[in-house]
Protein backbone atom coordinates (compact mmCIF):
# COMPACT_ATOMS: atom_id res chain seq x y z
CA UNK A 1 0.00 0.00 0.00
CA UNK A 2 3.11 2.02 0.14
CA UNK A 3 2.43 3.37 -3.34
CA UNK A 4 -0.61 4.75 -2.32
CA UNK A 5 -0.65 8.30 -3.00
CA UNK A 6 -3.89 9.40 -2.40
CA UNK A 7 -3.98 7.17 1.26
CA UNK A 8 -0.29 8.83 1.99
CA UNK A 9 -1.57 12.37 1.55
CA UNK A 10 -5.26 12.22 3.05
CA UNK A 11 -3.66 9.80 5.99
CA UNK A 12 -1.19 12.80 6.05
CA UNK A 13 -3.37 15.29 7.00
CA UNK A 14 -5.64 12.47 9.22
CA UNK A 15 -3.26 11.50 11.65
CA UNK A 16 -3.18 15.10 13.36
CA UNK A 17 -6.85 15.14 13.27
CA UNK A 18 -7.01 12.31 15.04
CA UNK A 19 -4.31 12.43 17.50
CA UNK A 20 -5.85 16.12 18.44
CA UNK A 21 -9.47 14.08 18.95
CA UNK A 22 -7.81 11.72 21.00
CA UNK A 23 -6.31 14.82 23.27
CA UNK A 24 -9.84 16.68 23.20
CA UNK A 25 -11.39 13.12 24.39
CA UNK A 26 -9.24 12.35 27.20
CA UNK A 27 -9.29 16.44 28.59
CA UNK A 28 -13.08 16.66 27.67
CA UNK A 29 -14.14 12.88 29.40
CA UNK A 30 -15.17 14.88 32.31
CA UNK A 31 -17.13 17.31 30.78
CA UNK A 32 -18.68 15.13 27.91
CA UNK A 33 -18.84 11.48 27.34
CA UNK A 34 -15.65 9.62 26.53
CA UNK A 35 -12.97 9.46 28.51
CA UNK A 36 -9.51 7.65 29.23
CA UNK A 37 -10.19 4.60 27.65
CA UNK A 38 -12.14 6.00 24.26
CA UNK A 39 -9.08 8.57 24.28
CA UNK A 40 -6.04 5.96 24.43
CA UNK A 41 -8.05 3.65 21.47
CA UNK A 42 -8.07 6.47 19.14
CA UNK A 43 -4.54 8.00 19.73
CA UNK A 44 -3.80 4.33 18.98
CA UNK A 45 -5.87 4.57 15.62
CA UNK A 46 -3.73 7.45 14.79
CA UNK A 47 -0.80 4.92 14.67
CA UNK A 48 -2.27 1.60 13.69
CA UNK A 49 -3.92 4.29 10.52
CA UNK A 50 0.27 5.05 9.75
CA UNK A 51 1.05 1.55 9.67
CA UNK A 52 -1.62 0.09 7.46
CA UNK A 53 -0.54 3.17 4.83
CA UNK A 54 3.96 3.53 5.31
CA UNK A 55 4.18 -0.09 6.26
CA UNK A 56 5.52 -1.94 10.20
CA UNK A 57 8.37 -0.72 10.21
CA UNK A 58 8.52 3.36 9.79
CA UNK A 59 6.11 3.06 12.76
CA UNK A 60 7.80 1.39 14.63
CA UNK A 61 10.91 3.80 14.36
CA UNK A 62 8.27 6.25 15.66
CA UNK A 63 7.17 4.20 18.37
CA UNK A 64 10.09 1.98 19.51
CA UNK A 65 8.66 -0.91 20.74
CA UNK A 66 10.47 -0.80 24.02
CA UNK A 67 8.66 2.47 24.53
CA UNK A 68 5.34 0.78 24.53
CA UNK A 69 6.29 -2.01 26.46
CA UNK A 70 7.62 0.89 29.38
CA UNK A 71 4.44 2.85 28.56
CA UNK A 72 1.83 0.13 28.76
CA UNK A 73 3.05 -0.96 32.30
CA UNK A 74 3.64 2.36 33.43
CA UNK A 75 -0.14 3.49 32.86
CA UNK A 76 -0.82 0.85 35.22
CA UNK A 77 1.81 1.65 37.91
CA UNK A 78 0.81 4.98 37.30
CA UNK A 79 -3.22 4.37 38.54
CA UNK A 80 -2.02 1.48 41.34
CA UNK A 81 0.57 4.67 42.89
CA UNK A 82 -1.80 7.09 42.44
CA UNK A 83 -3.53 4.53 45.29
CA UNK A 84 -0.57 4.66 47.04
CA UNK A 85 -0.14 7.73 47.46
CA UNK A 86 -4.03 8.20 48.70
CA UNK A 87 -2.39 5.33 51.71
CA UNK A 88 0.07 7.81 52.49
CA UNK A 89 -1.61 10.83 52.86
CA UNK A 90 -4.00 9.22 55.38
CA UNK A 91 -7.07 8.15 53.33
CA UNK A 92 -7.80 4.90 51.74
CA UNK A 93 -6.67 3.18 48.43
CA UNK A 94 -7.90 5.15 46.08
CA UNK A 95 -9.39 7.84 47.93
CA UNK A 96 -8.21 11.03 46.08
CA UNK A 97 -10.01 13.51 48.67
CA UNK A 98 -6.50 14.00 50.65
CA UNK A 99 -4.96 14.42 47.29
CA UNK A 100 -5.66 18.32 47.15
CA UNK A 101 -6.04 21.18 49.25
CA UNK A 102 -9.90 20.38 49.42
CA UNK A 103 -11.70 17.33 48.55
CA UNK A 104 -12.70 18.24 45.22
CA UNK A 105 -9.80 19.40 43.93
CA UNK A 106 -8.11 16.34 45.32
CA UNK A 107 -10.97 14.14 43.40
CA UNK A 108 -9.79 16.32 40.24
CA UNK A 109 -6.06 15.64 40.63
CA UNK A 110 -6.61 12.21 41.28
CA UNK A 111 -9.33 11.33 38.03
CA UNK A 112 -6.95 13.71 35.84
CA UNK A 113 -4.03 11.13 36.53
CA UNK A 114 -5.70 7.61 36.86
CA UNK A 115 -7.44 8.79 33.35
CA UNK A 116 -3.51 9.60 32.19
CA UNK A 117 -2.35 6.09 33.42
CA UNK A 118 -5.74 4.73 31.45
CA UNK A 119 -4.81 6.34 28.46
CA UNK A 120 -1.13 5.51 28.28
CA UNK A 121 -2.09 1.87 28.95
CA UNK A 122 -4.77 1.58 26.36
CA UNK A 123 -3.05 3.38 23.69
CA UNK A 124 0.73 1.74 23.95
CA UNK A 125 -1.03 -1.94 24.32
CA UNK A 126 -3.64 -1.53 21.24
CA UNK A 127 -0.24 -0.29 19.19
CA UNK A 128 1.72 -3.08 20.82
CA UNK A 129 -0.73 -5.74 19.87
CA UNK A 130 -1.60 -4.50 16.28
CA UNK A 131 2.29 -4.48 16.01
CA UNK A 132 2.28 -7.91 17.52
CA UNK A 133 -0.39 -9.31 15.09
CA UNK A 134 1.45 -7.35 12.04
CA UNK A 135 4.72 -8.86 12.62
CA UNK A 136 3.09 -12.41 13.43
CA UNK A 137 1.12 -12.51 10.31
CA UNK A 138 3.91 -11.89 7.76
CA UNK A 139 6.00 -14.40 8.99
CA UNK B 1 -29.86 -9.27 10.18
CA UNK B 2 -25.76 -8.70 10.35
CA UNK B 3 -25.49 -10.67 13.48
CA UNK B 4 -26.79 -13.50 11.22
CA UNK B 5 -24.77 -12.98 8.40
CA UNK B 6 -21.87 -13.60 10.34
CA UNK B 7 -23.27 -16.35 11.92
CA UNK B 8 -23.78 -18.27 8.57
CA UNK B 9 -21.31 -16.59 6.32
CA UNK B 10 -18.10 -18.74 5.39
CA UNK B 11 -16.40 -15.73 3.81
CA UNK B 12 -14.47 -14.75 6.86
CA UNK B 13 -13.05 -11.27 4.98
CA UNK B 14 -16.97 -10.28 4.81
CA UNK B 15 -17.69 -11.51 8.08
CA UNK B 16 -14.73 -9.10 9.52
CA UNK B 17 -16.67 -6.24 7.60
CA UNK B 18 -20.29 -7.03 8.21
CA UNK B 19 -19.06 -7.34 12.02
CA UNK B 20 -17.92 -4.01 12.13
CA UNK B 21 -21.01 -2.65 10.73
CA UNK B 22 -22.70 -4.46 13.20
CA UNK B 23 -20.97 -2.87 15.89
CA UNK B 24 -21.53 0.36 14.27
CA UNK B 25 -25.24 -0.22 14.57
CA UNK B 26 -24.68 -1.14 18.13
CA UNK B 27 -23.07 2.19 18.64
CA UNK B 28 -26.27 3.63 17.02
CA UNK B 29 -28.12 1.96 19.58
CA UNK B 30 -26.55 2.69 22.37
CA UNK B 31 -26.55 6.39 21.46
CA UNK B 32 -30.21 6.34 20.81
CA UNK B 33 -30.53 4.74 24.48
CA UNK B 34 -28.63 7.86 25.14
CA UNK B 35 -25.62 5.88 26.79
CA UNK B 36 -23.04 8.27 25.11
CA UNK B 37 -20.03 6.94 26.62
CA UNK B 38 -20.72 3.35 25.96
CA UNK B 39 -21.33 3.94 22.02
CA UNK B 40 -18.05 5.88 21.48
CA UNK B 41 -16.44 3.16 23.01
CA UNK B 42 -18.48 0.64 21.05
CA UNK B 43 -17.23 2.94 17.99
CA UNK B 44 -14.02 3.13 18.60
CA UNK B 45 -12.83 -0.15 19.87
CA UNK B 46 -15.82 -2.67 18.20
CA UNK B 47 -15.79 -1.41 14.88
CA UNK B 48 -12.50 0.64 14.61
CA UNK B 49 -9.56 -1.12 16.53
CA UNK B 50 -10.80 -4.99 16.74
CA UNK B 51 -11.65 -4.84 13.12
CA UNK B 52 -7.96 -4.54 12.36
CA UNK B 53 -6.61 -6.97 14.65
CA UNK B 54 -9.20 -9.55 13.26
CA UNK B 55 -8.09 -8.67 9.66
CA UNK B 56 -4.23 -8.86 10.69
CA UNK B 57 -4.75 -12.23 12.22
CA UNK B 58 -6.71 -12.79 9.41
CA UNK B 59 -3.70 -12.74 7.04
CA UNK B 60 -2.84 -15.92 8.66
CA UNK B 61 -5.31 -18.00 7.93
CA UNK B 62 -7.26 -19.03 5.16
CA UNK B 63 -9.89 -16.87 3.63
CA UNK B 64 -12.98 -19.05 3.91
CA UNK B 65 -14.04 -21.34 6.41
CA UNK B 66 -14.12 -25.34 5.95
CA UNK B 67 -17.87 -26.24 5.20
CA UNK B 68 -18.25 -28.29 8.24
CA UNK B 69 -21.31 -31.10 8.51
CA UNK B 70 -24.92 -29.69 10.27
CA UNK B 71 -23.99 -30.38 14.02
CA UNK B 72 -27.31 -30.59 15.61
CA UNK B 73 -26.13 -30.69 19.34
CA UNK B 74 -24.67 -27.14 19.42
CA UNK B 75 -27.53 -25.26 18.28
CA UNK B 76 -29.86 -27.16 20.30
CA UNK B 77 -27.53 -26.00 23.20
CA UNK B 78 -27.65 -22.95 21.92
CA UNK B 79 -31.78 -21.97 21.06
CA UNK B 80 -32.40 -23.83 24.50
CA UNK B 81 -30.17 -21.40 26.85
CA UNK B 82 -31.99 -18.71 24.43
CA UNK B 83 -35.04 -19.72 25.16
CA UNK B 84 -34.05 -20.06 28.91
CA UNK B 85 -32.65 -16.50 29.02
CA UNK B 86 -35.43 -15.15 27.19
CA UNK B 87 -38.08 -16.62 29.81
CA UNK B 88 -36.01 -15.09 32.64
CA UNK B 89 -36.85 -11.47 30.83
CA UNK B 90 -40.84 -12.14 30.99
CA UNK B 91 -40.09 -11.53 35.14
CA UNK B 92 -37.93 -8.35 34.51
CA UNK B 93 -39.64 -4.91 35.16
CA UNK B 94 -40.57 -2.65 32.44
CA UNK B 95 -37.27 -0.62 30.94
CA UNK B 96 -37.09 3.01 32.09
CA UNK B 97 -39.57 2.65 34.88
CA UNK B 98 -38.79 4.87 37.67
CA UNK B 99 -39.44 2.32 40.18
CA UNK B 100 -37.03 -0.52 39.34
CA UNK B 101 -34.32 -1.80 41.71
CA UNK B 102 -31.38 -0.56 39.26
CA UNK B 103 -32.75 3.17 39.58
CA UNK B 104 -33.20 3.01 43.38
CA UNK B 105 -30.20 1.13 44.22
CA UNK B 106 -26.74 3.83 44.14
CA UNK B 107 -27.85 5.84 40.94
CA UNK B 108 -30.40 8.50 42.99
CA UNK B 109 -27.37 9.15 45.23
CA UNK B 110 -24.61 9.11 42.57
CA UNK B 111 -26.74 11.65 40.31
CA UNK B 112 -27.63 13.85 43.09
CA UNK B 113 -24.18 14.05 45.18
CA UNK B 114 -21.77 13.31 42.68
CA UNK B 115 -21.51 17.24 41.49
CA UNK B 116 -21.19 18.30 44.86
CA UNK B 117 -18.44 15.51 46.24
CA UNK B 118 -16.63 15.49 43.04
CA UNK B 119 -17.15 18.25 41.24
CA UNK B 120 -17.54 16.84 37.51
CA UNK B 121 -20.51 17.33 35.22
CA UNK B 122 -20.08 13.84 33.48
CA UNK B 123 -21.29 11.74 35.93
CA UNK B 124 -20.01 8.75 34.01
CA UNK B 125 -16.58 9.74 34.60
CA UNK B 126 -16.84 10.47 38.37
CA UNK B 127 -18.56 6.94 38.54
CA UNK B 128 -16.16 5.29 36.54
CA UNK B 129 -13.10 7.10 37.90
CA UNK B 130 -13.71 7.93 41.81
CA UNK B 131 -16.45 5.80 42.78
CA UNK B 132 -15.37 2.86 41.04
CA UNK B 133 -11.46 2.95 41.00
CA UNK B 134 -11.11 -0.29 41.90
CA UNK B 135 -13.27 -1.65 38.68
CA UNK B 136 -11.45 0.56 36.76
CA UNK B 137 -7.89 -0.09 37.68
CA UNK B 138 -8.91 -4.08 37.06
CA UNK B 139 -10.08 -2.88 33.55
CA UNK B 140 -6.63 -1.46 32.70
CA UNK B 141 -4.97 -4.65 34.21
CA UNK B 142 -7.21 -6.20 31.61
CA UNK B 143 -5.48 -4.26 28.86
CA UNK B 144 -2.39 -4.69 30.31
CA UNK B 145 -2.59 -8.35 30.43
CA UNK B 146 -4.11 -8.65 27.26
CA UNK B 147 -1.01 -7.13 25.55
CA UNK B 148 1.19 -9.08 27.54
CA UNK B 149 -0.43 -12.40 26.90
CA UNK B 150 -0.25 -11.45 23.21
CA UNK B 151 3.27 -10.27 23.21
CA UNK B 152 4.34 -13.70 25.27
CA UNK B 153 2.33 -15.99 22.92
CA UNK B 154 3.29 -14.76 19.37
CA UNK B 155 5.77 -11.68 19.85
CA UNK B 156 8.31 -14.05 21.42
CA UNK B 157 8.01 -17.26 19.10
CA UNK B 158 9.26 -15.24 16.02
CA UNK B 159 12.79 -14.28 17.41
CA UNK B 160 13.18 -17.63 18.52
CA UNK B 161 12.48 -19.53 14.87
CA UNK B 162 14.46 -16.55 13.16
CA UNK B 163 16.91 -15.30 15.05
Amino acid sequence: MRDALILRVISKFLIPVIMLFALYVQFHGELGPGGAFQAGVIMASAFILHMLVFGLEPTRRIVPVLWLRILSAGGVLLYGFVGVAGLLLGGNYLEYNVLGTSPTAGQHVGIILIELGVALTVASTMILLTFTFADWSRR
Amino acid sequence: MTALYVALSRDLLAVVMVFSAYSLLCAGMFMVLDAADVAFTEAAVGAGVSTILMLLALRCCPRHERPAGRQWLPIVVVVLTGATLVYGTLDLPQVGEPGNPVHQHVAPRYLEDSGREIGIPNVVTSVLASYRGFDTLGEAVVVFTAGLGVWLLIGTVRRRREP
